[in-house]
């Protein structure tokens, strides 16, 4: 049975699913929900997703929203398929688990008000706050310190194997790379290094090209 | 060599901690001095680079994110106490959808109400009243999908207590008591009756009891 996936593919949130189906060779069909009418806001949507967001997986019987935890789903139901996404032993998992933790309280909640105002509003034709992008800027620096840190003794995010803690960041930050602010991961050598390495993979490139990016 | 959890008198420590009691597992506490900057010194460092609260220290194996905690704990433990994680792949997967939940949706304006009303004189910045109104807006529409979801729902993730209801406890103890908005809870029928069930289970009274903030 195929997994219905609804959202759009140039969304961040989708992709992040996506990413993980692709790397698990898990076959899937989008549905595209338009996210410009605000399609993920009427009442179709809203029984998919009771918060009004993509994305939203079908598959058979079972639904589940909030694209992290679709993504752990596939990755520990299809554990035996694809990329091994989860780790080697129950405290590697707990280590992959914290950097995604990560993601979510210290990297997107900087990020993705910086995308919006250095990309999503512009494209709306709406002002972007010049002074709260600086004051995210300056934060998201002191973060990326730390990520710097540890990768100089650590390949990838959670130790020398691609997991899940490096596929939760890449949709958000691809976004961050093609702004005008991306010298804030370049000019980091690690994360540079690391950056580069995580989108030479082959579902990474599968999916720049589903989106048209 | 017993688990060692930092900084249990603070709200997001208490996740691990009631997990830890709920699956009757032994722990230590070590208090974290935030108002001295202990957080800041490079030896809490060393166990968090983010200067935050908790870490968690297993003898020579050390974690933090508190609900990374709380994973690692309810699947250590799985086959004692409550099963925090239910029964299948799938009801993990509901677990984990509100657990995902409460961190990028409930949490991030409770977090604002949290350090605005609590904290901010304490912190030294200025408490930012339209911040405080927006804040509330957002958890208010938040608690009103909770209401529809939990009168079909006894618990978030199905009719098992898990790590989802158990992540909100600590920040929505604030909001019912120093916060000064219990009213989010109580007016909302089924939410009401399920803050009420969680927040008397043992394992949060024991937590409440033995680490709040001393007065």
């Amino acid at each position: 049975m195929v997994v219905k996936l609804y959202g759009q593919v140039t969304a961040a949130c989708p992709q992040r699913v996506l990413l993980c189906l692709l790397e698990k060779e898990i076959e899937f069909e989008i549905i595209h929900i338009d996210l410009d009418t605000l399609e993920q806001k009427r009442p179709e949507h809203l029984l998919r997703q009771p918060f009004g967001q993509v994305p939203a997986i079908e598959d058979g019987d079972f639904k589940l929203f909030e694209s992290r935890a679709i993504a752990r789903y596939y990755a520990t139901k299809y554990a035996d398929q694809g990329t091994n996404l989860l780790g080697k032993s129950l405290e590697h998992r707990a280590i992959v688990d914290q950097w995604a933790d990560v993601e979510v309280g210290y990297f997107n909640v900087l990020v993705h008000p910086l995308v919006m105002n250095l990309v999503i509003k512009p494209r709306l034709g709406e002002e972007c706050d010049a002074v709260l992008v600086e004051e995210l800027k300056v934060k998201l620096g002191v973060v990326l310190d730390i990520y710097e840190n540890q990768l100089a003794s650590n390949r990838f995010l959670a130790g020398d194997e691609f997991t899940m803690a490096d596929l939760t960041h890449m949709p958000a930050m691809g976004y961050l790379m093609r702004t005008n602010i991306n010298r804030i991961v370049k000019d980091r050598v690690n994360m540079n290094r690391w950056w580069e390495e995580v989108t030479a993979r082959p579902a990474w490139k599968k999916l720049m090209k589903m989106a048209g990016f | 060599m017993v688990l060692k959890v930092y900084g249990p008198h603070f709200a997001s420590p208490k996740r691990a901690l009631v997990t830890l009691i709920e699956k009757g597992v032994p722990f230590e506490t070590v208090p974290v001095d935030l108002m001295k900057g202990e957080h800041k010194q490079p030896a809490y460092l060393a166990l968090q680079p983010f200067g935050t609260v908790p870490a968690v220290v297993d003898g020579d194996y050390k974690i933090f994110e508190s609900r990374a905690v709380m994973r690692y704990v309810a699947e250590k433990y799985r086959s004692q106490g409550p099963d925090l994680l239910g029964k299948t792949v799938e009801d993990r997967g509901q677990v984990e959808q509100w657990l995902d939940v409460e961190a990028t949706t409930f949490h991030p304006p409770l977090l604002n109400l949290t350090l605005h009303i609590m904290f901010a004189s304490v912190m030294g910045f200025p408490s930012d009243e339209k911040l405080i109104k927006e804040s509330e807006e957002k958890l208010s529409a938040v608690l009103d999908v909770y209401e529809a979801h939990l009168a079909k729902s006894k618990y978030l993730a199905g009719d098992f207590v898990s790590l989802a209801d158990l992540a909100h406890l600590p920040f929505t103890d604030y909001l019912v008591g120093p916060i000064g908005k219990a009213y989010m809870i109580k007016d909302r029928k089924h939410v009401s009756a399920w803050w009420d069930d969680i927040s008397s289970r043992p394992a949060w009274k024991e937590t409440l009891e033995k680490y709040s903030f001393p007065a």
